[in-house]
């Protein structure tokens, strides 16, 4: 067997109370596609972010062909063949596609010389782009382009994707994985990172499994079954979430003919929207991000008030209400921006607790809040929803992603809802956890709630939706029943590729 | 009342001088805000920068002396705003508002000896024939170095920000800094530097005042210059040649309005007075209409979290 890229022994990492990684080792093979599996905390980032420079290992090391591999600093690995395409794209929102890509290279070329080759590059492996656009006026597909690009750039030996699809649209996740499979042809090792069991199976030739920052097994995807996979990582057997047989109610929320332009720069309007949700229904609404989710949701929760008729809760016109009122009402929504929009990153989960269940949950008299009450509601959904927190008197920026995700869709779970609107509710959550809160949607619809649920995550919505409509630059289609719906279809629905219409030409 | 005995010529060449001091303080907050740190202790830096210019300047006798450390004082004194801002991580807002009160107090405790003093005069450029031009003469030619120095530091700094990597580097880390840190930029270096350009600018645009300008010491003598410095960065959308439009704007409004006065208008004195802050804010505040395209992690606090 001839000698790996990159091999990785004995790496340890501890921060002050957790051993984020405990002696890791696994070799990446040359052009070979390598999956890294586990759950939240698993550890996965703390490694990938050794491998780049940005932490540096307590103790172990790796070795790059053979040599002494320890990277200070990124471009020190960048220059070592080492090229990494983040989960939360590291991009600069109001500099074009150039400077953002000479920003990732060590000696970049004149920007004119430079958008040359962009274009050179992004027809070689089908990803076109253009150089001079504004960063932030791309879909989250191109701006992922953005990153992908700037990584070939350098001819990287190794490419490290986080999470790479979870923003992209069926076609795009396809157009991606055939530019990988080139890379792979052409001797380019990737090291993947994804919750998505499927696609490794489909794309990766070895896989290695962490959980709680050890190595708890390796595997060939191929030969292996996601649900074995999904096992391996969370170390017990996994419980799918059961849909019961709902009857579909009287309409419980509908909007007609909406149309209001975004409150933020970057944000996209909403153009003549129909919906309606009935009491029992899960309504699942698909689409890339950044086709007006932000937006519907704020017109739902009242962030963003409309005409009283616009939108209407059992025939009652709410248009005019603002979020309180709403709350009062039964209208609760969880929004998809966790730190800073759903939560207040430096207030304790007691005071988040009681920021959305005030009303509801009746945490105040006579203007006095009502502390204990408060930590009691906090500690009840820390309890429901397997929170993993000290104590509700600890800060929501102290939780990990998946763990205040489970937070702030159980506050608003727990208030018992009329409509419950929610968007991204299982973002960056892993497979137990997510299947959890699918399970408590549906509970939630079973005892006579209506639910929207707005995803990206296409099989989310195929597993509780019972019906589906996509969100295309702000318009809705026509919602279709979830049963029979093809990816194709789906696909269709959701405006195709974005921008591809260069390639296919 | 006579407005024929307003010249315009030598209006259009006075309003150069009067916009000067606010042109070297905008275009370094300029360059600091682009870094993304909001440093409102512009005014703190200028007055500061005055005393300092002033008084090396009288004791030494030479004005480039006067101006090197007036660039060197403000510098030092921006140098606190970046400890604290930086290195501990405190609110840039309230440092900011500190660092103005501070200078102000500092300056004053510096300036007690040189009250009614003169600065030695700073020679202009002689560039010959060129100074007899009609009209073109008087106006571009025979100004004071510093007040080219102002106007190469625009250009200059337009240039490195649109054409150099190391001003793509540093619009980046105010862009984001978290994707800058990724990539593995120095945001704290940066940001850090970015500042003491500011001081020096403040440094300078300060002792102009104090050296060129007025040229004597008074306690609080930039009388508000470096607060219209911050909004000018602002309504000019960052960007260093609606900085300079603005700066000289205001210096126009202000070089007129005390014209007036001297011809004895019938507009009460306190009208003419304001109107220059009054005017240059209106005209931004048109024409930042477009889109405010502020640096994306203006002022906020960056913690290198691993």
């Amino acid at each position: 067997m001839s000698q790996p890229l990159l091999s990785l022994k004995g790496l340890t990492k501890a921060y002050p109370g957790v051993i984020a990684n405990n002696e890791i080792s696994f070799d990446i093979g040359e052009g070979e596609v390598h999956a890294l599996l586990g759950e939240n905390g698993a550890g996965k980032s703390t490694l990938v972010k050794m491998i780049y420079g940005l932490v540096k290992p307590d103790s172990g090391g790796m070795t790059l062909r053979g040599a002494p591999y320890a990277p200070s600093e990124p471009r020190v690995a960048r220059a070592d063949g080492i090229a990494m395409v983040f989960q939360h794209f590291s991009l600069f929102d109001a500099l074009n596609v150039a400077e953002n890509i000479a920003l990732g290279m060590e000696n970049p070329p004149a920007l004119r010389d430079l958008a040359s080759r962009i274009r050179e590059v992004s027809e070689t492996y089908g990803l076109p782009l253009d150089p001079f656009r504004t960063v932030g006026d791309l879909s989250a597909g191109e701006r992922q382009r953005v990153e992908i690009i700037r990584c070939l750039l350098q001819d990287p030996k190794l490419l490290i994707m986080d999470e790479p699809t979870s923003v992209l649209t069926p076609q795009e996740v396809e157009i991606l994985f055939k530019t990988l499979q080139q890379l792979k042809a052409e001797g380019t090792s990737i090291l993947y990172i994804s919750h998505k069991l499927e696609e490794i199976r489909t794309l990766c030739d070895t896989a290695t499994i962490l959980r709680l920052g050890q190595v708890v097994g390796d595997c060939i995807p191929r030969e292996t079954t996601a649900r074995q996979m999904a096992e391996m990582m969370v170390g017990s057997s996994l419980k799918t979430p059961e849909r019961s047989g709902r009857t579909l109610g009287p309409v419980a929320l509908d909007i007609t003919g909406l149309s209001v332009s975004s409150p933020t720069e970057f944000g996209t309007a909403l153009k003549n929207l129909h919906l309606i949700v009935r009491v029992g229904e899960i309504l699942g609404i698909g689409g890339v991000a950044g086709n007006g989710q932000e937006e519907l949701l704020g017109v739902l929760s009242g962030e963003i008030t409309t005409d009283a008729g616009a939108v209407k809760m059992a025939g009652q016109p709410i248009g005019r209400m603002g979020p309180t009122a709403r709350r009062q009402l039964g209208v609760l929504t969880a929004p998809e921006e966790r730190l800073g929009h759903a939560a207040a990153p430096d207030m304790s989960l007691t005071e988040n607790a009681l920021l959305t269940g005030v009303v509801r949950e009746r945490l105040e008299s006579h203007g006095f809040l009502k502390w204990g009450a408060a930590r009691g509601f906090a500690e009840r959904i820390i309890q429901a929803f397997d929170v993993r927190t000290p104590g509700p008197e600890n800060a929501a920026r102290s939780l990990s992603g998946g763990n205040l995700q489970k937070f702030v869709i159980g506050r608003e779970v727990l208030q018992d809802p009329k409509v419950l609107v929610v968007n991204q509710p299982t973002w960056g959550v892993d497979a137990a956890a997510a299947a959890s809160i699918r399970q408590a949607l549906l509970d939630l619809a079973a005892g006579g709630a209506a639910v929207i649920c707005i995803s990206q995550d296409l099989d989310e919505l195929m597993e509780i939706a019972d019906n589906f409509a996509a969100l295309n630059e702000g318009r809705l289609s026509e919602p279709r029943p979830t049963e029979g719906l093809s990816v194709d279809e789906i696909g269709l629905m959701m405006g195709g590729a974005h921008g591809m219409e260069v390639a296919h030409a | 009342m006579d407005l024929s005995d307003i010249d315009p010529i030598k209006l259009i060449a006075t309003l150069m001088v009067a916009a000067t001091p606010l042109l070297l303080a905008a275009i370094g907050e300029l360059v600091v805000e682009k870094a993304g740190v909001l440093n409102l202790g512009v005014e703190g830096m200028m007055i500061t920068g005055a005393i300092s210019g002033f008084a090396v300047a009288v004791e030494t006798g030479s004005p480039w002396l006067g101006f090197l450390a007036a660039a060197a004082g403000g510098a030092l004194l921006s140098v606190l705003f970046a400890i604290l801002t930086q290195v501990a991580l405190a609110n840039h807002v309230a440092s900011g508002l500190a660092l103005t009160l501070f200078g102000l107090g500092l300056s004053a405790l510096i300036g007690q000896s040189y009250g009614g003093q003169k600065p030695p005069p700073m020679a202009e450029v002689d560039l010959g024939p060129l100074n007899d031009l009609p009209v073109v003469g008087p106006i571009l030619f025979g100004h004071d170095p510093i007040l080219y120095l102002s106007l190469g530091l625009v250009a200059a700094v337009w240039a490195v920000l649109k054409y150099s990597r190391m001003g793509l580097v540093l619009r980046a880390v105010g862009e984001n800094h978290d994707a800058a840190h990724a990539l593995g930029y120095k945001v704290v270096r940066i940001r850090v530097l970015a500042i003491l350009f500011g001081g020096a600018c403040a440094g300078l645009g300060g002792a102009y005042i104090s050296l060129i300008r007025v040229p004597q010491w008074t306690d609080g003598m930039t009388a508000g210059v470096g607060w219209i410095a911050l909004a000018l960065v602002v309504f000019a959308s960052w960007k260093p040649w609606r900085v300079l439009a603005g700066a000289y704007l205001f210096g126009g409004v202000t070089v007129l309005q005390f014209n007036l006065q001297g011809v004895g208008i019938a507009i009460p004195v306190e009208y003419l007075s304001m109107s220059p802050y009054v005017i240059t804010i209106i005209v931004l505040v048109l024409l930042s209409r477009d889109k405010s395209s502020a640096p994306g992690s203006l002022g906020r606090i960056f913690h290198a979290s691993s």
